[in-house]
């Protein structure tokens, strides 16, 4: 079995004595698309805010490519080669499409200490930045401000920004939440194209999505990943069933 | 060391502690209710001198003064409230800063313009002007007293409020979440309206108080605001309970630092070393203790829990 | 400002949008200041014009910070007096060697800046509003307590910075051309950065500062940075100030001098490039006229800024970018040349 990317052992964060990441092990193996489902209110958003950086665990660890990541701050795990996308769509609003995706160039191709050669006109930052957007399709908004996209274009956008950092393992928060049907399967089909290319881990609530994209799947409920495998063993899987698809599903 | 000195040093540092509360607590109270950050909640600080200034003078009694003019100030914070700092709560915090400095300069100048340029003096009652002994052999002065046990009932009055009263809770909850009060069903603009007249009431009755000490002038309100500034970011910018304890160790540290800073450099400087350099560093003295709280606790002490 | 749309020269100045007229007339005035105070016979403006132009560098270097970076500093004031001081101080001492006095200046200041900003920096909001204020008052209560260089009182310099003859700060229109063209360098840093990589990342982390650590930047110390060229750009402006008004005193750091160099940037419009001169110039030009009018003046002032604030949303510059698109629209021309609006900068 090849090295795994991400490998979180022994994860718990409590809040006020409620454990929202209790125990958690998860391993994300290279090239995999690995999506983490579970219930409202099962500590999806705090397991993703710890792997991003925003919130420190009470314990256990995580290791990115090897190397303990557990104390790194954002963005040095995002130098270290891991991009995350927010539920909530982030995106700096007052810059163009291509400024943010030049941002993200930015932050990975030497250092930001240049102060007097416009960055506008760098063309180590533009050619990629614009790669990105074709590859989402976002290129003919390049020039627009983040603004005047819509809520899926903007998504798009955030997929084109973690694309532009080089990343290896892509931590995607919820990327459908708020879409319309239209808006979705143009980034299920996003997403396809990405897949066995980059690494993802796909947090979703929409089950068609998650069954579509994901070569394995773990179950989080309460805090506690109760199973983790292939799309058909987890549909398959008697605790999950009853603990969180049986009332979907059946 | 002198141990008269040193009582009455510490009296004095809880005289201007009660002080920078009374100012402190009003302008935490509406940043932790309406988000709102005010410069000028300094002009309260003065308004309410020159307001009991003259209506002690009309009167006669000093007393009476102060009865009079709280609900003047009263007055004057919602006037203010409802015409120029309503529609400002929905701005951001750089917009606040700017309008209120804007209000600094009106408050000042219609100061100027009613009162003149030259402070006034409050004459205190004769049963305020004695001294009384303390402790023994030790004198201090009646109306110093005074401001430290009024400042402090108001500080037990104000946590009566906030944790025992229905406008406690509204007070209470509004500091932590900001959105549930207009789910509970309340008038948030009259909430807030009121909220804002209490902080200017207090900071008037601090104004009022040090009047007969230091008399009531122009630009008054400017130099205390930035010490309640310190107070309530060293304190946690939201916290009552923050701004009375950070309040009391800034007008302690503050009095002492300019009274034995002197003394204490000298334990490991020349005396003309200490005699240059303590003045400097005591001025400097509470922003020191900002920096270095800041420096630990970016929120300060006692941050309200939820933002 | 700078219209991006046009081919060649003389595409550029047809294209011009009004702002940029508004810049070019205001610079075409003031590179004539000395000339025409003099045909007009009125010195007492060219010592208007040499205040207001070293106050619109301390306004543009804080433009830097608060306009483009986000960082709303109330202590800015602190770097016109560590300015003002490092010529005052050294002049104290009979040290009167212009480089040395601005070198000075420029290291006290950033200096300053690096060990403050590290403090400030770390928080966040309104926190960070009155921590720079209150490291303002600091220096403030410093200059006061420096019973050496004059406590309260302050001091005066009876001889200003020398710099070997190669530049002359004796004389009043060559002092103005100095800080006139300080200015303009000034201007043309400010453009430089805003620009660069390290302006685009420091914009960004205003904009959004979350977003800007999940691509990988630490925003900290890029904005450390800024603040510490900022900070070394207004001691400069200090620094010319100490020699203008031959006088230095507390009084230049006190924090309503932070809220006036606040003012002088939201009234320009805060976030463009040429916005802080027109506020620095719309501030001096009112303060003057004002005050020849009506001892209570400040009340006007105060009034004035509060409406600003409340409907005036970008400033002189916002203001005629609204204007221009207005105008624009009615006229059915296309929307092509107010789309390069009162934003500056871009690409």
């Amino acid at each position: 079995m090849a090295e795994p990317v991400l490998q979180v052992s022994g994860l718990i964060k409590s809040f006020g004595g409620v454990l929202a990441t209790d125990n958690v092990h998860l391993t994300v193996l290279p090239f995999e698309t690995h999506a983490v489902i579970g219930p409202n209110g099962a500590g999806k958003t705090t397991l993703i805010a710890q792997l991003s950086g925003a919130l420190r665990p009470d314990a256990g660890e995580i290791h990115f490519k090897g190397r303990d990541i557990t104390h790194f701050p954002p963005y040095r795990r995002s130098l270290a080669g891991l991009a995350r996308s927010f539920q909530i769509t982030s995106v700096v609003q007052e810059m163009t499409v291509l400024q943010n995706v030049a941002l993200a160039v930015q932050a990975h191709r030497g250092h930001s200490f240049r102060f007097w050669h416009p960055a506008a006109a760098d063309r180590e930052l533009i050619e990629p930045a614009m790669e990105r957007l074709e590859q989402v399709s976002l290129a003919e908004r390049a020039h627009d401000l983040t603004n005047a996209l819509s809520h899926g274009e903007r998504r798009q956008l955030e997929i084109a920004m973690a694309l532009a950092t080089d990343a290896e393992l892509l931590l995607l928060d919820e990327p459908m939440a708020g879409m319309g049907i239209e808006e979705s399967s143009r980034m299920v089909s996003t997403l396809q194209a990405l897949k066995g290319e980059k690494t993802m881990l796909l947090v979703e609530h929409d089950m068609d999505v998650v069954f579509t994209l994901a070569d394995r799947i773990s179950v989080l409920v309460y805090g506690k990943v109760i199973a983790t495998g292939s799309p058909e063993e987890v549909r398959s899987d008697d605790a999950v069933r009853r603990a969180y698809l049986g009332d979907e599903v059946a | 060391m002198d141990a008269v000195l040193l009582v009455t040093q510490f009296l004095n540092g809880m005289q201007l502690g009660v002080l920078l509360f009374l100012v402190a607590s009003g302008l935490t109270l509406v940043f932790g209710i309406m988000d709102f950050v005010n410069l000028a909640h300094g002009a309260f600080y003065m308004v309410g001198a020159f307001v009991c200034a003259s209506l002690t003078f009309w009167t006669g009694s000093f007393l009476l003064g102060v009865l009079l003019a709280l609900p003047v100030v009263a007055l004057v914070g919602i006037v203010t409230e409802v015409i120029a700092v309503r529609t400002l709560y929905p701005r951001d915090h750089l917009d606040h800063v700017l309008a209120t400095f804007g209000l600094i300069l009106i408050f000042d100048e219609l100061a100027h313009l009613i009162w003149g340029p030259a402070g006034i003096a409050i004459p205190l009652p004769v049963f305020l002007r004695g001294w009384i002994e303390i402790l023994p052999g030790i004198v201090f002065p009646v109306y110093r007293l005074l401001i430290i046990g009024s400042g402090l009932a108001i500080a037990a009055g104000l946590y009566y409020v906030v944790s025992h009263t229905r406008l406690g809770m509204l007070i209470r909850a509004g500091a932590s979440n900001r959105t549930m009060i207009g789910a509970l069903g309340v008038d948030v603009q009259t909430l807030f309206t009121l909220v804002f007249a209490l902080g200017a009431v207090l900071a008037g009755f601090a104004g009022m108080l040090i009047a007969p000490i230091s008399e009531a002038s122009i630009g008054m309100g400017n130099d205390i605001i930035i010490m309640a500034f310190v107070v309530i970011i060293v304190g946690g910018i939201g916290s009552m309970k923050g701004a009375f304890i950070a309040a009391l160790l800034i007008g302690l540290i503050d009095t002492l630092g300019r009274s034995y800073l002197d003394d204490l450099f000298r334990l490991f400087m020349g005396g003309e070393a200490a005699e240059t350099s303590a003045p400097a560093i005591s001025a400097m003295l509470i922003y020191i203790l900002m920096a270095g709280v800041l420096a630990v606790r970016p929120q300060g002490l006692f941050p309200p829990k939820v933002r | 400002m700078e219209s991006r749309s046009a081919n060649g020269l003389m595409g550029k100045v047809l294209n011009l949008s009004f702002n940029g007229w508004l810049m070019i007339v205001v610079l075409v005035i003031f590179a004539f200041a000395p000339v025409l105070t003099e045909v007009f016979n009125q010195p007492f403006y060219l010592d208007v014009a040499t205040r207001l132009v070293i106050l619109a560098i301390a306004a543009v270097s804080l433009n830097l910070i608060l306009g483009f970076g986000g960082m709303i500093s109330f202590g800015h004031a602190a770097f016109l007096g560590l300015g003002a001081y490092s010529v005052g101080i050294p002049f104290y001492y009979d040290i009167y060697n212009g480089w040395l006095h601005f070198a000075l200046a420029i290291v006290v200041s950033a200096v300053f800046a690096v060990i403050t900003g590290a403090i400030c920096l770390r928080t966040r909001g309104v926190y960070f509003i009155m921590i720079t204020m209150a490291f303002g008052q600091m220096v403030y209560f410093a200059g006061v307590s420096a019973e050496e260089y004059g406590a309260d009182d302050g001091l005066s310099i009876y001889v200003r910075s020398n710099f070997n003859g190669v530049l002359n700060f004796d004389d009043d229109t060559s002092l103005y051309y100095i800080c006139f063209v300080s200015l303009l360098v000034a201007l043309y840093i400010v453009h430089r950065i805003v620009n660069s990589r390290f302006g685009m990342a420091v914009r960004g982390a205003k904009g959004n500062e979350e977003r800007m650590r999940a691509v990988g930047f630490n925003v900290y110390i890029y904005r450390l940075t800024c603040y510490a060229i900022a900070g070394a750009m207004c001691g400069f402006a200090g620094a010319l100030l100490a020699n203008f008004t031959d006088f230095i005193s507390p009084e230049m750091i006190d924090w309503t001098r932070s809220g006036e160099l606040m003012f002088m940037v939201i009234l320009g419009g805060s976030g463009t490039l040429f916005g802080p001169f027109l506020g620095a110039a719309a501030f001096v030009g009112l303060d003057v006229f004002l005050s020849q009018y009506w001892v209570h003046w400040r009340l006007i002032f105060g009034i004035l800024l509060v409406l600003t604030v409340l409907f005036a949303k970008g400033g002189i510059t916002g203001v005629v970018a609204n204007l221009e698109s207005m105008l624009r629209r009615t006229r059915g021309r296309g929307s092509s040349a107010a789309k390069a609006d009162g934003e500056g900068p871009d690409g």
